[in-house]
C-alpha cells in the first residue's frame, strides 16, 4: 500500500455496477400481499396431489402373514421351537394357507419381511469385501480386515464371500400352490426369481470371480463357504447366470437396509396364468423354516403385494400431502384474519388523529 | 536491548549481518506458524485423527484441509501484495560503496554498514545513516510522503565530522562505529551514536531521527548523498510497518465464540447421550452380539472402559459437524473480499484530495455497523484544517486581517492605551503587497511589533520549495523575487498560515539552510543564525527556536498553546493578551502565544551544553530533554498571540445530526481550548442552541469536582425534557476519573453530547477505554487525523483515519481510513449495515445448516443400535461445506442489500434496528438453532415415515438401501438450506441465480456422476447407482418435495406474521421503497424516538400504502428528509424529538 499522491484522479474508484453495489437485481419481499395468494395456490395444489396419491396407494392390495410361529397358532410354531437359538437350526418346513375371494390384482410380487434386525449396524454394515464380490481374483484370496471374524475360516481358508452380511444370508425360501377348486389339487404357481435385484448390481457391481477351466467350482477353490451356510457359493443355484456372487437373492440380501424392520423381494408372479395377477382360489404357501430370528425378538413375515408406479402401499405420502395442504390453507385464512383485522384497526387510528 | 553494528568502513566489513537472509526465512515460516494458531485460537479443532472412527480420517480432515488451504491462499495473496511492492524497491539499481569504488547492485544486496550513495529524486534503499551531501553542512532534503503521507520537505543532517567526507576517497579514510537501536517500528524514532576515530581518538556524535533517513522516503533538492545502510530488508521501519497492527476482535466474532461454545456443549452432549444409550442397550446380548453380528475375538476382549472411551470419542468424531469449521474460512473470505466495496465506493471518493476510502484490517467490517459511540476530534477532522490568519493581538491590542491588511479592532473609548489616534491611523497600512514599496508608517508598525512577526517568521520549522532553493547556502538572494514563487511547506497548517500571514504584512521568511534563517523585513535582508529547535510535542504544547539575531543577541522564541505559555510569562501584556485569546476562542479560532526571551551569552552557554548533554544520551534521552526543554522555556516575556480560523468541513453538521439520530452519541475529544472548542462544537452542530449546556472545567481539587459532578446529576435529573451537553477539560477529566468515574460516566450517559476539550492524547484514549469498558461495553469508534489521535484510534473498537492535511500517521494506524468526516454517514449507515447484516446471517446461516446437516446423523443412531453408521455417504459428508452449500451464502454475504443503500443513508434511525448485536442476539441465535433442529427433525421423519414398513418405492418392486435412505435425507437437506438461503436472500442478482440454483443443480450433477461409476480406488462401493435410483422412484421426488415446503412453511409463515405484525423499521422502509417510493408517512418514523409511535404509524403506512392522498405527502414532506434538511429544520426537530417523544 503506497500512500504516495500521483496523478490527480488516479485513485478513482472504477464507476462500475458491481463496484458500486449497483448491480441490477430483483428485489422480492415476502409481505402478507404474496403470501396469502401462494399459501391459497400450494394448499390447493398440495390437497390435490395429495387426495390422488392416497388414493393411488389404496389401490394398493398387500397381504402379509407373519410365520415367526411364536405364538403357536401357527403351525410354524414347530419349527421355531425346534430352532431355539440355534444357528442354523435343523431344517424344517411348514406352510401358510390363505384364500382370496377375488382376483389379487397384478403384477404381485412376493416379500419377506425381517424386523428387530438390525442390518444397519455399523459393524454388520461394513464386514463385506466389495472388491472380493466384483470378482477381483486377488480379493477373492485376500479378504479385507473388516471381514473379521467371517474373514478367515476356522481352517485358515479365505472365506468367500466374506463378511457378516453374507454369513447372514436369508435362507428361508417359499414356493405357491394355488388351488383353483375347493378341494382340487394344488397346483404351483411359477415364480420368478430374476429381477428382484438392481439390474445395475447384478450386471455391474457383483461379478463371478473369473472362471477356471470353465467351472466356477474351480474358481472358488481354496476358499471357505461362510460358517453360516450349508453350502459353497457357488452352488447356490443350478443356473449358471444365478449362481456365485450374482444369485440374485444374495445381492438383493446384500445391500442392507435402512431400518431395522425391512423387506426384501423375493420373487415377482408374472407367468402364466398369473400375469394378471392372483387369481381367486385357496392358496398354500409352503416355507423351508431355517432362518432363526427369535434368538433377537425378531419376526419372519411374507407379505404379497401388487405395485403401483409409485410402488409399494404406502398412505403416508397422500395423508402428509393432504396434512401439509390444509394447513396452508388453514394459515392462509388465518392470515387473511390477521390482515383484515389490522386493517380495520388501521382505519380506526387514522380517524381518531 | 541494542544492537551493534560495527563496520570500520573503508576495510573489508568484518561484522556482515545479512539481513536479507533473515528477510527471507522469516517470511515463509511465518505464514505456516501462523495458520494453525488461529484455529487452536478458535476451538474449532476438535479431535480429527481418532482410532476407531466411523469415517475415515480423510472424510473429516478434507474440511479442515480445505480451511487451512484457503486461510493460506488467502495470507498468501496478502504475502504476494507486499511481496510486489518489496520488489519494487528490491530490484532498483542502487550504488554501493565497495572497497574503494562505486558499485552498481540490486538494492537487495545491500548489507548492514553498505556504504550507499543515493542521488537526487531517488528514493532510499534501505535506512540509512546520513554520512555527507553534496552541501557543505552535511544537510539534505527528503519527502517522506510515501510512509506517512507528509508532504513537506523534511531536513536532515549528517555529523559535521563525516559531512566533509564528500567523495569517494575521503570516505575510504572513515573509521567509525555506530550503536544502534534494534529494530522498530516508530517512524519517529531513532536513537544511535557514532563513534568515529580520528587522529588516534574517538569522537562521539549522537544520532538522532533527523540523521536517519528511511527506506521509501525520497531525496530531494540534494544531489547525492552517502549514507551507510544500518536496516536492511525486514529491519526497515517501513517494512515493520507492514505489519497487521489491528488485533482488535468485532463483537461478532465474539458471539460467534459464545455459539460455537454453544454448539461444542450439544457435540460433547450428543456424544455422551449416544454413548450411555448405546451401553445400556448393549447390556442385552441379544443387541450388542446377536448370532448374526459375531464380534472379534480382540473387541471382545479389548477392557470396557476403553471401548466407553473410544466409543465416546467416534460418536464426536461423528458428529463434529456440527461444529461449522468452514464458517472460520467463509467468514475470513467475505471479510477481505467484502472490504474491498469500501475503497470501491465512489462516494467515499474524495475529488479534490484524489483520496479513496482505505481498509486497513477488514476484520471489523461488520462493526461499522455496532457503533454506539462516536469520539471524533476537531481539527481535521470536522474541519478541513485549512488555516487562514485572521486576527492577532499584540501588545495588548488586537488586529484583524481583512483584505489582506491588518487592521486594528476599534479600541473601546476607555481603553487605557493611548496610542488609540497612532493605532487608528495605520489601520490600513499592511497590505500584501506592501513590502514593494512601503509607507513610512506601515513600517512603523512593523517596527513597533518587530519582535512579534519576526517571531512569527522565525518561530517554525517551514520549509520552502522553489526551484532557486538548490543554491541556497551559496550566495546572497537576488532582491527582486516575487513571494509568489515561494511555497511553504510545512507540517502543521497553523505554521504555514502564520509564515505566509507574516509575509504579506512585510517579514518575509525567505529560507533556511541548516545554520541561518533568512528573513526578509520591508525589503531588507536579516540573517538568523539558528542555533536549537526545540521541536513540537504535545505534552508541552508549545515549540520553540534558538536564533543569534545579526545584533549578536541570543533569542528564544516560543510559541504555542495559551495555556502552556502565559504560566511561563513574566513580562508582557499578559492579561489584555488572555482576554483577547478568550475572545478569539469564542469566534471558534485558534489561538497561539507568542513570547520571547534573551539569553545572556552565559545563559546560552548552559543551554547549549545542557541541550548538547540531554541530545546525545543514550538512555532516558526524552526525559532528559523535556527536563532542559523545561528549563529553557521560562521566564517568558509575551509579545502577543495570533488566531487563526479553520474552516468546517463540508456537511459535518448534517453528518453529525444523522450520527445522533442513529442513535449514536457523539463526543467531541479535543486539544483545543475550551472556548474554542465550544464554538466549533456550536457551529458544527455538535450542540444545539436549545442544549443545556453543563460545563465541568477548572476544577481544581477532587472534592470540588465531585461536589460539581453531583450537582450536575441532579440538574440532568430534574431537567430531563432539554437536551444536556457537557463540556470538560483535561485537568477535570483526569481528576473525574480519579476517583468518581461511575458519577461522571452517569453524567455523560444522560447527555446528548459531549465536548471534551484541552485533551491530551493519552486523556483521549482513556475516555474511550472507559466507555469501552463501562456496563454496557458499548461498540465506539475513534475518528481523528493527527498522530494526536493514534492513541484514541488504535483504543477504540473501530478506529477511523481522516487522511488529511497533518500528515497520515492516524490513516497508517486506523482499521479504516477517509478523506472527509461526512463519508461517516455512509460509512456507518450503508456499509456498517450492510457488512453487520450480512454477517450475521452468514453465522447463523452457517450453524444453522450445520445444525441440520448433523442432527440426522443423530437422530438415525437410534435405529442402528448406536452402532455409529453414518447416514450419509462420506463424501457428502466431506463436501457437503466444501461444494454444496457454501457458495450461496457466500454470494449472499458479498451482494445482499436488504434495503436501498439510499435508503439507510436518508434515514439513519434504520441504523438503530441493528444495534446492541441484535442480529446476533440469544434470542434469534436460538431461532435459526430450533430452525435447524426442526428442519432436520422434518427431513428425518420424512424419510422415515415414507419408508414406514419398508414398502418398495420403485415402480419395479425393488427395495431400496440405507444408503439411498440416507441420500434421500440428504438430498431434501442440500435443496432446503439453499432455498432456505435464498428466502432469505433479497437482493438478486444474477450471480446469486447463478450460485443458488447452480449449487443445486451442481449437487445432482455430481451425485449423477459419482453414483454412476464404480470408483476404482475406493474400498466399498456403497453409493454406486443409488442417486440415480433414488431419482427413478416417483415417490422420492414427491417426498422430496413435500419435505422441501414443510421445512419452508414454517419459515415463510413466521416471516409473514412478523412482518405483518411486527415490523422492524427496515421492514418498513422496504415496504415504502417497494411501493413506488411514496415516503410520506413512513419518514415521520425517523423523528420520532418512541416505538409505539412508530408502530402506529407503521402500520397506518401500510394501509396507506398505494394510496397515499395529497395531503399526507404534503403534511410530511417538510420533514421528510431530514438528513438534508437546513439547520433551522434541525434544531425544532431536535425541540421535538426531546419533548414529544
Amino acid at each position: 500500500m503506497t500512500w504516495s499522491a500521483t496523478a490527480r484522479g488516479a485513485h478513482q474508484p472504477d464507476n462500475t455496477a458491481f463496484t458500486q453495489q449497483r448491480l441490477p437485481a430483483w428485489q422480492p419481499l415476502l409481505s402478507a400481499g404474496i403470501a396469502l395468494p401462494l399459501f391459497f395456490c400450494a394448499g390447493l395444489a398440495f390437497i390435490g396431489l395429495g387426495l390422488g396419491l392416497y388414493y393411488s396407494s389404496n389401490s394398493i392390495k398387500e397381504l402379509e402373514y407373519d410365520y415367526t410361529g411364536g405364538s403357536g397358532l401357527s403351525n410354524c410354531s414347530v419349527c421355531a421351537a425346534a430352532g431355539q437359538g440355534r444357528a442354523p437350526p435343523p431344517r424344517c418346513s411348514c406352510a401358510w394357507y390363505f384364500s382370496l375371494p377375488e382376483l389379487f390384482h397384478g403384477p404381485v410380487y412376493l416379500y419377506y419381511e425381517l424386523t428387530n434386525f438390525y442390518q444397519n449396524n455399523r459393524r454388520y454394515g461394513v464386514s463385506r469385501d466389495d472388491a472380493q464380490l466384483s470378482g477381483l481374483p486377488s480379493a477373492l484370496r485376500h479378504p479385507v480386515n473388516e471381514c473379521a471374524p467371517y474373514q478367515l475360516s476356522a481352517a485358515g481358508l479365505p472365506i468367500a464371500p466374506c463378511g457378516a452380511i453374507a454369513n447372514s444370508l436369508f435362507n428361508d425360501s417359499f414356493s405357491l400352490w394355488h388351488q383353483r377348486q375347493p378341494g382340487g389339487p394344488y397346483v404351483e404357481v411359477p415364480l420368478d426369481r430374476t429381477g428382484i435385484a438392481w439390474w445395475t448390481d447384478y450386471h455391474i457391481k457383483f461379478r463371478n470371480p473369473p472362471l477356471v477351466n470353465g467351472s466356477l467350482a474351480l474358481a472358488f477353490q481354496g476358499t471357505a463357504p461362510p460358517p453360516n451356510w450349508d453350502r459353497p457359493v457357488y452352488e447356490l443355484s443350478p443356473d449358471p447366470n444365478n449362481t456365485g456372487f450374482i444369485n440374485q437373492d444374495f445381492v438383493v440380501w446384500m445391500r442392507t437396509a435402512a431400518l431395522p424392520t425391512f423387506r426384501k423381494l423375493y420373487a415377482r408372479i408374472r407367468q402364466g396364468n398369473y400375469s394378471a395377477g392372483l387369481p381367486r382360489g385357496a392358496y398354500r404357501v409352503n416355507i423351508t423354516y431355517n432362518y432363526p430370528v427369535r434368538a433377537f425378538g425378531g419376526h419372519k413375515l411374507i407379505i404379497f403385494s401388487s405395485i403401483s408406479w409409485m410402488g409399494g402401499k404406502n398412505p403416508f405420502l397422500g395423508i402428509a400431502y393432504l396434512v401439509v395442504g390444509s394447513l396452508c390453507i388453514l394459515t392462509g385464512f388465518v392470515m387473511l384474519v390477521v390482515y383484515i383485522r389490522y386493517q380495520d384497526q388501521n382505519d380506526e387510528d387514522e380517524e381518531d388523529e | 536491548m541494542w544492537r551493534w553494528v560495527r563496520q570500520q568502513l573503508g576495510f573489508d566489513p568484518p561484522h556482515q549481518s545479512d539481513t536479507r537472509t533473515i528477510y527471507i526465512a522469516n517470511r515463509f515460516p511465518l505464514n505456516g506458524l501462523y495458520t494453525p494458531q488461529k484455529f487452536i485460537d478458535n476451538r474449532i479443532i476438535s479431535s480429527k485423527l481418532m482410532i476407531d472412527t466411523p469415517t475415515s480420517p480423510i472424510t473429516s480432515g478434507l474440511p479442515l484441509f480445505f480451511v487451512i488451504t484457503v486461510t493460506a491462499i488467502k495470507q498468501g495473496y496478502e504475502d504476494w501484495l507486499r511481496h510486489i511492492s518489496d520488489n519494487e524497491v528490491n530490484a532498483a539499481p542502487v550504488y554501493v560503496v565497495r572497497s574503494g569504488g562505486l558499485v552498481k547492485t540490486r538494492s537487495r544486496n545491500i548489507r548492514v554498514g553498505d556504504i550507499v550513495r543515493v542521488a537526487k529524486d531517488e528514493v532510499f534503499p534501505a535506512d540509512l545513516v546520513l554520512l555527507s551531501s553534496d552541501r557543505l553542512d552535511g544537510s539534505c532534503h527528503i519527502t517522506t510522503a510515501s510512509l506517512d503521507g507528509e508532504t513537506n520537505l523534511k531536513t536532515h543532517v549528517a555529523v559535521p565530522e563525516t559531512a566533509v567526507l564528500q567523495t569517494l576517497a575521503n570516505l575510504d579514510t572513515l573509521i567509525a562505529v555506530i550503536e544502534c537501536q534494534q529494530p522498530e517500528a516508530d517512524l519517529y524514532r531513532f536513537m544511535g551514536r557514532m563513534i568515529i576515530t580520528q587522529q588516534m581518538e574517538e569522537i562521539v556524535r549522537p544520532l538522532g531521527p533527523e540523521s536517519l533517513l528511511l527506506r521509501g522516503a525520497r531525496l530531494k533538492n540534494t544531489k547525492e548523498i552517502f549514507g551507510v545502510a544500518v536496516y536492511t530488508g525486514m529491519e526497515t521501519k517501513m517494512a515493520l510497518n507492514y505489519k497487521s497492527k489491528s488485533q482488535k476482535r468485532s463483537a461478532v466474532e465474539k458471539s460467534m465464540n459464545t455459539f460455537l461454545i454453544i454448539y461444542l456443549i450439544i457435540l460433547i452432549s450428543e456424544a455422551i447421550i449416544s454413548t450411555i444409550l448405546k451401553y445400556t442397550w448393549q447390556a442385552e446380548e441379544k443387541w450388542d452380539e446377536p448370532w448374526y453380528n459375531q464380534k472379534t475375538e480382540h473387541q471382545r476382549n479389548s477392557s470396557k472402559i476403553l471401548k466407553f472411551i473410544s466409543d465416546f470419542l467416534a460418536f464426536l468424531v461423528l458428529y463434529n459437524f456440527i461444529i461449522p469449521i468452514s464458517l472460520y474460512v467463509t467468514v475470513e473470505m467475505q471479510k477481505f473480499l467484502g472490504s474491498f466495496f469500501i475503497g470501491w465506493d465512489l462516494d467515499l471518493y474524495h475529488e479534490e484530495s484524489d483520496q479513496k476510502a482505505h481498509v486497513n484490517t477488514s476484520d471489523l467490517n461488520e462493526e461499522l455497523g455496532q457503533v454506539e459511540y462516536v469520539f471524533t476530534d476537531k481539527t481535521g477532522t470536522l474541519t478541513e484544517n485549512e488555516m487562514q490568519f485572521r486576527e492577532c493581538s499584540i501588545n495588548g491590542v488586537k488586529y484583524q486581517e481583512i483584505n489582506g491588511r491588518l487592521v486594528s479592532e476599534g479600541p473601546t473609548p476607555d481603553s487605557s492605551d493611548g496610542n488609540l489616534s497612532y493605532f487608528s491611523s495605520i489601520s490600513h497600512l499592511a497590505t500584501s503587497s506592501s513590502f514593494r514599496t512601503s509607507p513610512e508608517n506601515e513600517t512603523e508598525l512593523i517596527k513597533e511589533h518587530d519582535l512579534f512577526f519576526k517571531a512569527v517568521s522565525l518561530c517554525h520549522t517551514v520549509q520552502i520549495s522553489s526551484v532557486q532553493i538548490d543554491g541556497i547556502g551559496d550566495g546572497p538572494w537576488q532582491s527582486n523575487f516575487a513571494s509568489s514563487q515561494l511555497e511553504y511547506y510545512a507540517s502543521s497548517p497553523d505554521e504555514k498560515a502564520l509564515v505566509e500571514a507574516a509575509a504579506r504584512f512585510g517579514i518575509v521568511f525567505i529560507g533556511n539552510s541548516e545554520e541561518t534563517m533568512e528573513v526578509k523585513t520591508l525589503g531588507k535582508l536579516e540573517r538568523y543564525k539558528l542555533l536549537h529547535i526545540l521541536e513540537f510535542d504535545s505534552d508541552r504544547r508549545r515549540m520553540s527556536v534558538i536564533v543569534q539575531a545579526p545584533s549578536g543577541e541570543k533569542l528564544l522564541f516560543v510559541k504555542g498553546a495559551e495555556s502552556s505559555i502565559l504560566p511561563q510569562c513574566i513580562g508582557g501584556e499578559i492579561e489584555k493578551t488572555r482576554i483577547h485569546v478568550d475572545e478569539f476562542a469564542l469566534k471558534g479560532l485558534r489561538t497561539l502565544c507568542i513570547a520571547y526571551r534573551q539569553f545572556t551569552s552565559k545563559e546560552y552557554e548552559e543551554i547549549d551544553r545542557r541541550l548538547f548533554e540531554a541530545r546525545t544520551a543514550l538512555q532516558q534521552r526524552e526525559e532528559k530533554l523535556a527536563d532542559v526543554f523545561q528549563f529553557i522555556e521560562k521566564d517568558l516575556i509575551l509579545l502577543g498571540a495570533t488566531a487563526v480560523e479553520d474552516k468546517l468541513q463540508d456537511k459535518v453538521r448534517e453528518t453529525i445530526e444523522a450520527l445522533r439520530m442513529a442513535g449514536i452519541k457523539v463526543w467531541v475529544l479535543t486539544g483545543d481550548k475550551h472556548e474554542t472548542a465550544v464554538s466549533v462544537s456550536l457551529s458544527c452542530g455538535h450542540f444545539h442552541r436549545t442544549m443545556n449546556i453543563l460545563e465541568l472545567i477548572n476544577q481544581k481539587s477532587d472534592s470540588d469536582c465531585a461536589e460539581k459532578l453531583r450537582q450536575l446529576a441532579r440538574r440532568i435529573t430534574e431537567d430531563h425534557v432539554i437536551q444536556h451537553g457537557l463540556v470538560v477539560d483535561g485537568t477535570s477529566l483526569s481528576l473525574a476519573l480519579r476517583e468518581h468515574e461511575k458519577l461522571f460516566m452517569e453524567v455523560c450517559r444522560n447527555c446528548s453530547a459531549v465536548l471534551c476539550c484541552r485533551m491530551a492524547p493519552l486523556q483521549k484514549a482513556k475516555v474511550i477505554r472507559l466507555i469501552k469498558i463501562s456496563p454496557e461495553k458499548p461498540i465506539t469508534l475513534a475518528v481523528g487525523d493527527g498522530a494526536n489521535d493514534v492513541s484514541m484510534i488504535q483504543e477504540a473498537h473501530v478506529g477511523i483515519g481522516i487522511m488529511g492535511k497533518e500528515g497520515r500517521q492516524a490513516a497508517r494506524n486506523s482499521d479504516y481510513a477517509i478523506a472527509r468526516f461526512k463519508f461517516l454517514s455512509k460509512l456507518l449507515f450503508v456499509h456498517g449495515h450492510f457488512y453487520y447484516i450480512r454477517i450475521a446471517t452468514l453465522v447463523q446461516y452457517f450453524f444453522y445448516k450445520n445444525v441440520c446437516f448433523i442432527t440426522p446423523q443423530f437422530l438415525y443412531q437410534f435405529y442402528c443400535l448406536f452402532s455409529q453408521q453414518t447416514l450419509y455417504d462420506s463424501v457428502y459428508l466431506t463436501l457437503y461445506n466444501i461444494c454444496f452449500t457454501s457458495l450461496p451464502i457466500l454470494i449472499y454475504s458479498l451482494l445482499e442489500q436488504h434495503i436501498d443503500p439510499h435508503v439507510l443513508q436518508n434515514k439513519p434511525t434504520l441504523y438503530r434496528d441493528i444495534s446492541k448485536n441484535r442480529q446476533l442476539s440469544m434470542k434469534t441465535f436460538l431461532y435459526w438453532t430450533i430452525l435447524g433442529f426442526s428442519h432436520a427433525f422434518i427431513f428425518f421423519f420424512g424419510s422415515y415415515f415414507l419408508i414406514g414398513k419398508d414398502t418398495s418405492l420403485l415402480g419395479n418392486g425393488q427395495m431400496f438401501g440405507n444408503w439411498t435412505f440416507g441420500t434421500l435425507v440428504f438430498t431434501v437437506m442440500v435443496i432446503t438450506v439453499t432455498v432456505k438461503m435464498a428466502l432469505e436472500t433479497r437482493f438478486w442478482t444474477w450471480i446469486n441465480h447463478l450460485v443458488t440454483w447452480g449449487s443445486i443443480l451442481f449437487y445432482f450433477i455430481f451425485s449423477l456422476f459419482y453414483g454412476g461409476i464404480l470408483w476404482p480406488f475406493l474400498g466399498s462401493q456403497n453409493m454406486y447407482f443409488v442417486f440415480i435410483e433414488l431419482l427413478s422412484s416417483g415417490s422420492a421426488w414427491f417426498a422430496i418435495i413435500l419435505m422441501v415446503v414443510t421445512c419452508l412453511f414454517l419459515d415463510i409463515v413466521k416471516k409473514v406474521f412478523d412482518r405483518q405484525l411486527h415490523p422492524t423499521n427496515i421492514e418498513k422502509a422496504q415496504l415504502t421503497e417497494a411501493n413506488s417510493s411514496i415516503k410520506c408517512l413512513d419518514s415521520m418514523c425517523c423523528f420520532s424516538e418512541g416505538e409505539t409511535a412508530c408502530a402506529s404509524v407503521g402500520r397506518m403506512l401500510e394501509r396507506v400504502i398505494g394510496r397515499c392522498s395529497p395531503t399526507h405527502v404534503s403534511r410530511s414532506w417538510s420533514a421528510s428528509d431530514p438528513f438534508y434538511t437546513n439547520d433551522r429544520s434541525i434544531l425544532t426537530l431536535s425541540t421535538m424529538d426531546s419533548s414529544t417523544c
